[in-house]
């Protein structure tokens, strides 16, 4: 540790910090641009100039390493003086179009020009203008505005894994961009909007749309892929305009992925569901709350429980969840399933359908084996984690499945289940790992003989140490953020003589009635022509063209819901923007539902339904954090049969339509449309 | 708007305009003599530090070009040719190659004239020089190439030949001691194929002074017993 003195005040920080961590610890804020916690360090912006003592000099802060008994000034003519004429070079070539760009109110640079900037400009030569570049449709550019801090290139380098961002010629003429004109190929790209300090880098879809400080800012939580990201909603009136994200370490650390962040916000206003719909004559007709209900309670009468079913999403919360489980019980119905993909989760215990290793504890980890997965397209934040451990080195990394690009190396064992009882060498790597740990990806389980491969890693983990008092390496990678919280709620099949059905048995006339409840992952034409079906959800997608009922929901940023992530960790979203025309809560749908169906539910207020949600499943009870899991029972889930060596389906290429609002979102259709030129599918009319 | 600029965007090849008959190649592999030198090269480097090999892999091309095609200059497919051989990603490359004006990422005239303008030749009459680029070579100014492809001129910082001031370098030799009519004569000369001998255009010897040494014009007579003793030296 070394005592370092800042303005007078007295801190220790660990050898080799540099002099601006020294200053952050003080409580002393050092204006800086290409800087950033997270990223290499550059050194190349000079505003971070301080003053230390017996340095003739200022020095920059971010580049200094700190020394035993260093006295630092923040605020020193010295150092004042350095920044403003560190000020003055930037604005040398900075365009003076505030009033017109989009960072306006947010920008670094326009906050620190503030403090440090003169208030008139000594440059009467010309001003540097550079050629607008195109990166595809989520990043907007203005390199004009770039004051060349590189962050965009470190991200792209070191966080992202795509080396496309370089910084060409020199001098005067440098400029930051891809040279040969491309698309980034990234599915993090919104994050270089986040770090760009000035308004070089903006966000494409959001362009002259509104101003930060017009917005109201909600915290919320992701679903829409099941890394849970923390998100700040920033809505104006009823409209959503972006998602932003929240730093969260024990999540998303403070990236987001490009689905997440510019899907809600176009899809807010396209397809939905604001009214009630029932068939009557073969047509769907728009109706009142009141006949929408009425129409499933006639159905309903003198259909016996067993004839009944239930399917739940992928994006759905918790509350919805329990309230229909809650209301088919009352039925006498137990034909319920939350696996609309067919996955052959095991959902006795928690550990076998859960990231149990956690988000943060990839970091301590020494070897990684991946089973049927591509992180990069199924959790491109969590990839991003992966990537962060990998580049520290002595990080081995297996994959079974698909041969992707998955921003890290890796050595390919095989393409089918075959390989996960064969590795060859990998098996020495994993047994003289200390921490190894195994992905598990949801779309390996999502195959008739998935039990059998949810079984054999079982027990490859556990024969090769990766289930530990303290440790438990294996991991179920999930795709949605509302997979979890159903298990958890046990949305699944009764058990029991004559148990509930599954949803295959469900389509194959298993069933009269079916609630789909945001529910069109599935082959929606399967459903036998005579049944009745409910569908209760946000948007106008596949099932809701089937319905015979539509009760209009809300989606994730419109409730305040409680969803968990692939980790188990229990999040609370919270409703950013009210849901469109007569579309209500999920969960207040089901409880108004239960009174006319004459079973009504025994709560009728969030704080019940939280309540009953702790009765069913106690993890609903502690909310954000997470306990560290280790595993001394180790038995495993069921043998399952045997394992066929077909190999692995990839994950679909089109990361961004995927999911009700992701298929919404015109964003996303003209990304799928630029880096997937091949298989662009159109977006249906409205 | 965005759908507009990603079509006409997409289209794109490397940046700078294709000239005549020297367009953006549209592939590139290393020759046999390249081959040659790269394999040498690369030996000077240890074991996982290869990109240290970019610059000179990046002249190799650039030699290269100059030999098939006459134009001595790094197509961006060139670059890529250098990122794959040495496991880089190419945008590191981009940049090492733009960064340097050495490296011509647009083609350039079959001679490459180079006209140093810096304080000593500037004050020795590189004014003039230039003059006589532009009026014998048939170029518009600095960055132009002559309609017949066989001059680019190029202006570049002090090259070191300061003593024979003003010069100018073609491609890898140097020409000094030049003046209006001596360059022009020079790229006549080019013009017709004819490399002149690289150095002074005077005659001048090296660096020595105008009509040759004046001094060191004979061996003086060494006295050893006058010269200090060895250990003496210091006091």
């Amino acid at each position: 540790m070394a005592k370092v003195t800042v303005d007078g005040i007295e801190v220790e920080v660990p050898n080799g910090s540099s002099v601006i961590q020294a200053c952050e610890a003080a409580g002393k804020e050092i204006p800086r641009f290409c800087y950033h916690e997270r990223l290499s360090v550059a050194g190349n912006c000079r505003m971070c100039l301080v003053e230390v003592e017996k340095v003739p000099k200022p020095v920059s802060s971010c580049s200094y390493p700190v020394a035993d008994g260093m006295v630092v000034k923040t605020d020193s003519p010295m150092a004042r003086n350095g920044r403003r004429g560190v000020m003055e070079f930037l604005l040398i070539n900075h365009p003076l179009d505030c009033p017109i760009c989009d960072q306006g109110g947010e920008c670094d640079l326009q906050d620190e020009a503030v403090a440090y900037g003169a208030d008139h400009s000594r440059y009467m030569e010309e001003k540097r203008a550079v050629k607008e570049k195109h990166w595809g449709p989520l990043v907007k550019t203005v390199m004009t505005r770039c004051i060349q801090c590189t962050r965009c290139i470190r991200f792209a380098t070191e966080i992202a894994g795509v080396p496309e961002l370089g910084a060409t010629n020199r001098g005067e003429n440098m400029e930051v961009g891809t040279y040969v004109e491309k698309a980034l190929t990234t599915e993090l790209s919104g994050n270089l909007i986040d770090l760009c300090p000035v308004g070089a880098l903006t966000s494409r879809p959001y362009a002259f749309v509104t101003r930060p400080w017009e917005l109201r800012k909600t915290d919320s939580v992701d679903v829409l892929d099941a890394v849970g990201a923390s998100i700040r909603v920033d809505a104006r009136g009823p409209e959503i305009l972006r998602v932003l994200p929240r730093t969260n370490e024990a999540v998303n650390e403070e990236w987001l992925a490009d689905r997440s962040r510019f899907a809600p916000v176009d899809a807010q206003k396209r397809r939905r569901l604001d009214r009630p719909w029932v068939k009557r004559d073969g047509a769907l007709k728009q109706a009142e709350w009141v006949d929408a209900f009425k129409a499933i309670a006639d159905r309903l009468k003198g259909v016996s429980g067993e004839r009944i079913g239930a399917v739940a999403g992928d994006l759905v919360d918790a509350e919805s969840v329990v309230a229909l489980k809650d209301l088919m019980t009352a039925l006498g119905s137990a034909n319920l399933d939350c696996r609309q993909d067919g996955a052959a989760i095991n959902p006795v215990r928690r550990e076998f359908y859960t990231f149990n290793t956690t988000i943060a504890g990839i970091e301590e980890a020494d070897a990684l084996l991946i089973i049927g997965s591509n992180p990069r397209l199924e959790a491109p934040v969590l990839n991003a984690r992966i990537r962060k451990r990998s580049l520290l080195g002595k990080f081995p990394i297996g994959v079974i499945g698909e041969k992707a690009d998955l921003t890290y190396g890796y050595t390919h064992l095989g393409d089918g289940p075959g390989a996960i009882g064969n590795l060859g060498d990998f098996a020495e790597v994993l047994s003289k790992a200390e921490r190894p740990m195994l992905i598990l990806g949801r779309g390996a389980l999502a195959r008739p003989d998935g039990a059998a491969i949810l079984g054999a890693t079982w027990r490859l983990a556990e024969s090769s140490g990766m289930l530990e008092e303290g440790w438990n390496g294996f991991n179920l990678l999930h795709r949605f953020g509302g997979q979890v919280g159903a298990l958890d709620l046990g949305f699944v099949p009764g058990a029991g003589p004559g148990g509930g059905k599954d949803l295959a048995d469900m389509l194959d006339g298993g069933v009269d009635v079916l609630w789909l409840l945001g529910a069109d992952e599935f082959d929606v034409s399967r459903i036998p022509a005579g049944t009745f079906v409910i569908y209760q959800g946000h948007h106008g997608d596949r099932a809701a063209a089937r319905a015979d009922v539509i009760l209009p929901g809300a989606t994730y940023l419109e409730k305040d819901a409680t969803y968990v992530n692939t980790e188990g960790r229990v999040q609370r979203g919270r409703l950013a923007v009210h849901p469109p025309g007569e579309a209500r809560e999920d969960w207040r749908i089901i409880r108004a539902a239960s009174e006319l169906l004459g079973h009504k539910l025994s709560y009728d207020d969030l704080a019940g339904v939280r309540r009953r949600l702790a009765a069913v499943n106690p993890v609903f009870g502690t909310v954000a954090t997470l306990a560290r899991r280790g595993w001394a029972d180790t038995a495993a889930p069921g043998n399952g049969g045997a394992l066929d060596d077909t190999p692995f389906a990839p994950t679909p290429a089109n990361y961004w339509q995927v999911g009700t609002i992701g298929r919404a979102s015109p964003t996303m259709a003209e990304c799928a449309a630029t880096y997937l030129p091949a298989a662009a599918p159109s977006l249906a009319a409205e | 708007m965005s759908n507009g600029e990603t079509a006409a965007h997409g289209e794109h090849g490397a940046p700078g305009d294709a000239h005549g008959a020297h367009a953006e190649p549209a592939s590139f592999s290393f020759d046999e003599a390249s081959e040659a030198q790269i394999a040498t090269i690369l030996k000077r480097y240890p074991a996982g530090k290869q990109a240290s090999a970019v610059i000179p892999l990046l002249y190799v091309v650039q030699k290269q070009m100059g030999r098939q095609t006459g134009s001595t200059w790094v197509p961006r497919v060139g670059m890529d040719a250098v990122a794959e051989r040495l496991g880089m990603a190419p945008i590191r490359v981009y940049e090492v190659a733009t960064f340097y004006f050495m490296f011509n990422t647009k083609p350039v005239g079959r001679y490459h004239l180079q006209v140093c303008g810096t304080t000593p030749c500037w004050l020795r009459g590189s004014d003039e020089v230039l003059r006589a680029c532009k009026d014998a070579g048939k170029l518009k100014g600095y960055g132009d190439t002559s309609e017949d492809e066989l001059f680019t001129l190029s202006e570049v910082e002090c090259m070191g030949a300061c003593v024979n001031a003003p010069m100018i370098a073609v491609d890898d030799d140097y020409y000094e001691d030049l003046d209006y009519d001596r360059t022009v004569r020079l790229i006549e000369s080019l013009r017709r194929g004819v490399r002149p001998p690289p150095g002074s255009t005077t005659g001048r010897q090296t660096s020595a002074p105008e009509g040759g040494p004046l001094v060191l014009t004979e061996i003086p007579h060494y006295d050893v017993a006058a010269a200090p003793a060895a250990g003496k030296a210091e006091e």
